[in-house]
């Protein structure tokens, strides 16, 4: 019997230890297939960062590297001066790549890194359970903001693809969402530009993946697709804030 | 053939000359020369110098490029090695091999930028949480801060486990002539366990430090602590200087270990049976040659840059089999041999 639809080789057969509804799982498949379809698994290097998705080290066939919180991006940096030649991706959430791991995250971009970097934005803390992300949405109720987000006291939300989208280091910011079939399918050739664009020397790259957290949000799965579709999006629009065609002239992984 | 260099310089071209190519690092005085000699040599030899936004980014640089397989480094001053702690204890908990170069200055907070010794208990007791040591290496002068890269980057490896030159103000600064090694002598160890791409011939491997499951945790920190046991069997070295018949054996590492000799020799033309133990390694804490000076002395003092740190591993390494006395200047005041010669004739 022909195969129509399989798990991607670079995905290990470990159970994902994720709650049910969460799109994590969505985005392991999205990033392991790109790494299927480019070949490059051999010469990949992932770096897993602090949050709900530390342990995808045990879940990306590749080599992997665990950073601390925030530092992910610096980490990455150190793997792809090290090794040039290797494809080298950071998995992170939105309170490790634009809270504490900021500074990090604008100055890899800046500098034009030739990474790849999946940011997760479900717009609060998973691993710790549901506190105010630096993008949860201005009224949104967290378990440190009890009363909604009162922007007065703890300010705005990080928009991340728009901030960056400014710095000449970046080749390509586009955000996505994976909260349907179409915007799923967009979200598959954004991470798959974002690597290819590595291989390429184009420079820094990265995909806002727009996600959802039903255990945090107290939400059921669908409605938190709901919620995502309702709230987040108008906040976070989707689309290309960035993509220059010539890169900024990385050398090193082109081959 | 010998050349005139400054310490700090010094530290950078035998880095380069024991294999080093990645150095990662952010400005700060006293170690500045370091940085700005690596800017210039590094592209040169095909390297990698690269100025972190900020201390924790350049240890967590190192800390990628060694998950890589390669050597590298960082280089800083006080206030820096308390950003770097956090990278510091994750590179111990992930058994990865670097080298750190601290080349202290005074403290605590901004401190001054004059040399110190005040990073002892930082270096060998606390570089970050949790359970760990990494190694530290002591140099004296130009000469030995060049030997003791190299012997730095081979223990780091051989180990697998962070390395630091415990360096101060004075020695990054001082120029004394030195013997640089040969170019491309150095010797680099297979990595197995590298992050460096699998190549489709292996498991993947996984660099972290993350164990969730305490009785697991524990029997990987423990592993780690007979390694430790290895090393301080192995890797502990110490210099002693007239030690043989003296009754008052002093006790000094670093810069402080220059000043101490002179007031040892000045000592001994005054007919006082003094003697010099210089710790090379101050983790591991050479105890065992303490302990053997302690069969015969009658007294220990311990010169420090500092308000009194070393001191107590001293006490620890002989068992409080004598008294340990106590003689330092801190906040980038330089004790001087007179100064010295004085405590020593205030307790012979």
């Amino acid at each position: 019997m022909p195969i129509v639809f399989q798990k991607p080789q670079a995905l290990t057969d470990a159970p994902l230890h994720y709650c049910p509804g969460c799109t994590h799982g969505i985005v392991h498949r999205l990033v392991a297939q790109a790494i299927d379809e480019l070949g490059v698994e051999g010469r990949a290097v992932g770096v897993a960062s602090v949050g709900c998705s530390v342990m995808c080290y045990d879940y990306f066939a590749c080599d992997m590297v665990q950073a601390p919180h925030g530092r992910a991006q610096a980490v990455a940096t150190g793997l792809k001066r090290a090794k040039p030649e290797n494809i080298i991706f950071t998995y992170q959430g939105d309170g490790d790549l634009a809270a504490i791991g900021t500074a990090e995250t604008v100055h890899a971009a800046t500098r034009g890194e030739n990474i790849t970097v999946i940011f997760i934005n479900n717009a609060i803390y998973g691993m710790t359970g549901g506190q105010m992300a630096p993008t949860s949405l201005p009224g949104q109720v967290t378990q440190t903001t009890p009363y909604g987000r009162d922007t007065d006291s703890a300010g705005y939300p990080v928009k991340v693809c728009e901030m960056l989208s400014t710095l000449d280091g970046v080749a390509f910011a586009q955000r996505v969402a994976v909260n349907n079939v179409k915007n799923v399918n967009a979200a598959r050739k954004a991470i798959k530009k974002a690597f290819q664009n590595q291989l390429d020397g184009k420079g820094y790259s990265i995909v806002e993946v727009l996600s959802t957290c039903p255990t945090n949000w107290g939400l059921s799965p669908v409605e938190s697709l709901q919620w995502l579709e309702d709230n987040m999006m108008p906040y976070y629009p989707l689309g290309v804030y960035k993509d220059l065609a010539e890169g900024v002239k990385k050398g090193g992984a082109a081959q | 053939m010998k050349v005139l260099m400054k310490g700090n310089e010094a530290l950078a071209e035998a880095a380069i000359r024991a294999g080093c190519r990645h150095f990662f690092g952010y400005p700060i005085t006293p170690q500045t020369e370091l940085a700005a000699y690596m800017s210039k040599r590094m592209p040169k030899v095909g390297g990698t110098y690269l100025q972190a936004e900020s201390e924790i980014s350049a240890i967590n640089m190192v800390l990628g490029a060694a998950s890589a397989g390669v050597r590298a480094m960082t280089s800083s001053s006080s206030p820096g090695i308390s950003l770097k702690s956090e990278g510091i204890s994750y590179m111990a908990g992930s058994d990865l091999p670097a080298l750190i170069i601290n080349v202290q200055r005074g403290g605590p907070g901004l401190g001054g930028i004059q040399p110190s010794q005040a990073d002892y208990w930082q270096a060998t007791k606390a570089t970050g949480h949790g359970d760990f040591q990494i190694l530290v290496f002591a140099p004296s002068t130009v000469q030995e801060m060049v030997d003791l890269v190299s012997d730095a980057f081979d223990a780091a490896d051989r180990w697998r486990m962070p390395a630091m030159i415990l360096a101060d103000g004075m020695l990054g600064q001082m120029m004394e002539p030195v013997a640089l090694p040969e170019e491309g002598r150095a010797q680099l160890v297979e990595k197995p366990w590298a992050a460096a791409g699998h190549g489709g011939k292996r498991p993947h491997n996984v660099i972290n430090s993350l164990y969730l499951t305490p009785d697991k945790l524990e029997e990987l920190v423990a592993a780690r602590y007979f390694r430790y046991d290895q090393v301080k069997r192995q890797e502990q070295r110490a210099e002693t200087y007239l030690c043989e018949d003296a009754e008052l054996i002093l006790v000094a590492y670093g810069a402080s270990a220059r000043v101490a000799r002179s007031a040892v020799n000045q000592a001994r033309e005054r007919g006082r049976k003094v003697g010099l133990i210089r710790p090379i390694t101050l983790w591991p804490f050479p105890a065992d040659c303490l302990q053997e000076a302690a069969k015969t002395a009658k007294a220990f003092l311990s010169v420090e840059m500092s308000m009194g740190q070393m001191v107590d591993d001293v006490k620890l390494a002989i068992d409080c089999k004598a008294p340990v006395h106590f003689y330092g200047r801190t906040g980038g005041m330089i004790p001087t041999p007179a100064g010295v010669l004085e405590e020593i004739e205030r307790l012979v």
